[in-house]
């Protein structure tokens, strides 16, 4: 159960599956994802799954973002949820790089996460999140 | 040179605030040092031996003389008076109390500084050549490239968490004086049919495994940069090894599975990639260059410069290189003062610095990767005028690129990775060699110091390399020859068994008697190495 979620559509409650038992044969719509797994290999299924989850064993191991950017460029919409050692340092990034939940192994003060999220009012790179990269802003 | 808008500023300040934030949290025991360390690690703040050390990034080396004032005016107000220009083209100081981090961070914002990425498993400082702008080989300034992309890698969502940190050259001239192929990404700016590119060289470094990098991407155009960069970057951070920290680095991916499979998944991402729209408009690589746009040189500044004073005279066959304006010249200020610490300057000697800059140079400083100061535009008729303020502060040691120029990690005296001294070695060495008529003999010259084998002193690309180590609790100095970081680039070779602390200023000393021995017209010590090869210098070392 994530506990930030940054939607609005009905948490999907199943336990994810690993992605070995998903390509398996599963019919499963959540998907657990860890560091070495390859993101790329859920692409044919995106349009079936309502939830995949990224791990993040350690908060060192950025694996995940990459994976991340890779489901939301090939048009994932479900839910992203980052899970394992999450830092409230860590949330900007996640949220840039598609995450929109996240189960964090230690609990997040929300004033906290609150105030990270809203300490940058710009960006410069175009990533998942909607918001234009500041050479879009100077050149508008 | 670049100047923030309101965008750039927001960044910087967001910065400084939300550090504010995470110190309060530390002092105040909500975090751990463990939670605390990796924030810090972000903001260029390490915890040394005796105290923490801040690291302060310049952008490819490029400063004005507000800001050098800034660094001084942070010298006199939260450390010793005195810091420390590294081989990144930074500024680090080494006697910081955390508690003044924030406020020391407000004063940077407030000269368009910041200490974002100096440390961590980010993409660093881009480092670039000292000469830009003024040296007559390079097909355009490189500053600009390199502004593009700190830009991008600031606060990068995707590659904030690499396996390593990540350290990136942009030069434009065939001359290399960066050490761009012994850097994770070096970039050379090279001209075809008209259009300037990107030649990309992945996977270089030093450290305890040196590699050279080799071409990736031969010429990628300027309206595909960020994102061929970024299929680099993203190949390196889902690939790059996490089981072994001394083997995350992405010279070790590159190397595991060879440059052409490298290539092929970087072609095969950035395929991918490039029609995300992350490339900005080349629109937005002009606004930048406008910044970099050449000063006002005067049109009749060519004179003939008046050599009568023998003293000024050597410094300006040292220290001063031609510069591609007619009339001007670019100008070296060693840091390497006979016994001094490689790369340190006191608070008063910025000012001065920053002084004549703002008088002489167009207001311009430069870092160098050899640890001294430039000022890239200086009008020949001022040279002796700057000549005598510089002496004045000590600052007009004739000994660029000569055996006294040392580039030197801070080593065992401040840092806690070291397993020896490196200070002391250079500071013997120097003094050994203080004859200045000796050492313009000997010629170039470029030895260099790492006081462990993560290489910060550049051994591996010295013409001679000092490696200490620890052997059994005594300091113990391995010597290579051979190593360069210009376009001649290698790495240099061990010669055979360690020396202790004097043993190696001998050995250093044989050395360069059996180079002026052997040495044919025009030869410096690397290439008199190279021709007659080792067994001469072990023989009259070891014999």
């Amino acid at each position: 159960m994530a506990e930030l979620r940054y939607r609005d559509d009905e948490p999907h409650e199943q336990p994810a599956v690993t992605l070995d038992a998903f390509l398996d044969q599963s019919n499963a719509a959540a998907v657990r994802l860890e560091p070495d797994d390859d993101a790329r290999a859920l692409i044919p299924y995106l349009d079936r799954i309502s939830l995949i989850e990224v791990g993040f064993p350690a908060f060192r191991d950025g694996r995940g973002y990459s994976a991340a950017r890779i489901l939301r460029e090939a048009g994932y919409t479900g839910e992203l949820r980052a899970q394992g050692d999450i830092l409230v340092d860590q949330i900007a990034f996640m949220r840039r790089c598609g995450f929109d939940s996240f189960a964090p192994e230690g609990s997040l003060d929300p004033a906290a996460v609150e105030r990270a999220l809203g300490q940058f009012p710009y960006a410069y790179q175009t990533a998942a999140d909607d918001a234009d990269p500041i050479w879009k802003l100077r050149h508008e | 040179m670049y100047s923030y808008d309101k965008y750039d500023q927001s960044i910087v300040d967001g910065r400084v605030a939300e550090f504010r934030d995470q110190v309060k949290r530390r002092l105040a025991g909500e975090i751990t040092e463990d939670q605390f360390k990796p924030l810090r690690l972000m903001n260029g703040l390490y915890l040394q031996l005796h105290a923490y050390m801040l690291r302060v990034a310049i952008p490819y080396g490029t400063l004005d003389s507000r800001q050098m004032h800034k660094l001084a005016d942070i010298a006199r107000k939260y450390d010793r008076g005195y810091g420390h220009f590294t081989t990144r083209q930074n500024i680090q100081y080494n006697w910081i109390k955390l508690e003044d981090c924030p406020d020391l961070l407000d004063d940077l914002a407030s000269v368009e500084m910041h200490a974002i990425q100096t440390s961590g498993n980010c993409i660093r400082n881009i480092s670039s050549d000292q000469y830009a702008g003024a040296a007559a080989d390079e097909v355009t300034d490189p500053r600009p490239w390199a502004e593009l992309l700190r830009q991008w890698s600031s606060f990068h969502p995707e590659f904030s968490f690499l396996p390593r940190k990540f350290k990136i050259a942009v030069i434009a001239s065939k001359e290399d004086r960066a050490a761009m192929r012994l850097h994770d990404i070096g970039i050379e700016l090279t001209q075809k049919n008209g259009e300037i590119g990107a030649r990309v060289f992945v996977g270089g470094g030093m450290g305890r495994t040196p590699m050279i990098a080799p071409e990736i991407g031969p010429f990628v155009k300027a309206e595909d940069l960020l994102s061929y960069i970024e299929a680099c970057m993203r190949v390196y951070n889902r690939f790059g090894r996490r089981d072994n920290m001394y083997k995350a680095r992405i010279k070790i991916l590159v190397h595991e599975i060879g440059a052409d499979e490298y290539r092929r998944q970087v072609e095969e991402e950035f395929a991918h990639v490039k029609k995300l729209g992350i490339d900005p408009p080349l629109a937005e690589l002009e606004r930048i260059t406008e910044f970099f746009a050449p000063p006002e040189f005067a049109a009749d500044a060519d004179i003939k410069v008046d050599r009568s004073d023998p003293d000024f005279a050597l410094w300006l066959d040292q220290n001063v290189k031609d510069h591609k304006q007619p009339g001007y010249a670019i100008v070296n200020i060693s840091l390497k003062p006979i016994g001094g610490i490689p790369g340190d300057a006191s608070a008063d000697q910025m000012d001065v610095m920053a002084e004549i800059a703002k008088q002489y140079s167009f207001d311009e400083l430069r870092v160098t990767h050899a640890q001294n100061i430039v000022l890239p535009h200086v009008a020949k008729k001022d040279l002796h005028t700057v000549w005598r303020a510089l002496r004045e502060a000590k600052l007009a040691d004739a000994n660029l690129d000569l055996i006294s120029d040392i580039i030197s990690c801070p080593g065992l005296d401040y840092c806690s990775l070291a397993n020896a001294r490196s200070i002391p070695v250079a500071q013997k060495i120097a003094t050994r060699f203080a004859d200045m008529d000796r050492q313009r003999d000997l010629g170039e010259l470029k030895l260099k110091i790492s006081g462990c084998i993560n290489a910060c002193g550049h051994h591996h690309a010295g013409h001679i390399g000092i490696l200490g180590v620890d052997r059994k609790g005594v300091e113990n100095y391995q010597l290579t020859f051979g190593g360069s970081g210009a376009e001649d680039v290698a790495i240099g070779k061990i010669i055979g068994p360690g020396f202790d602390e004097d043993g190696i200023v001998d050995a250093v000393e044989k050395a360069t008697d059996v180079y002026r021995e052997l040495r044919e017209e025009g030869e410096r010590f690397l290439d008199t190495y190279r021709r007659v090869g080792v067994t001469p210098f072990k023989e009259a070392i070891y014999g």
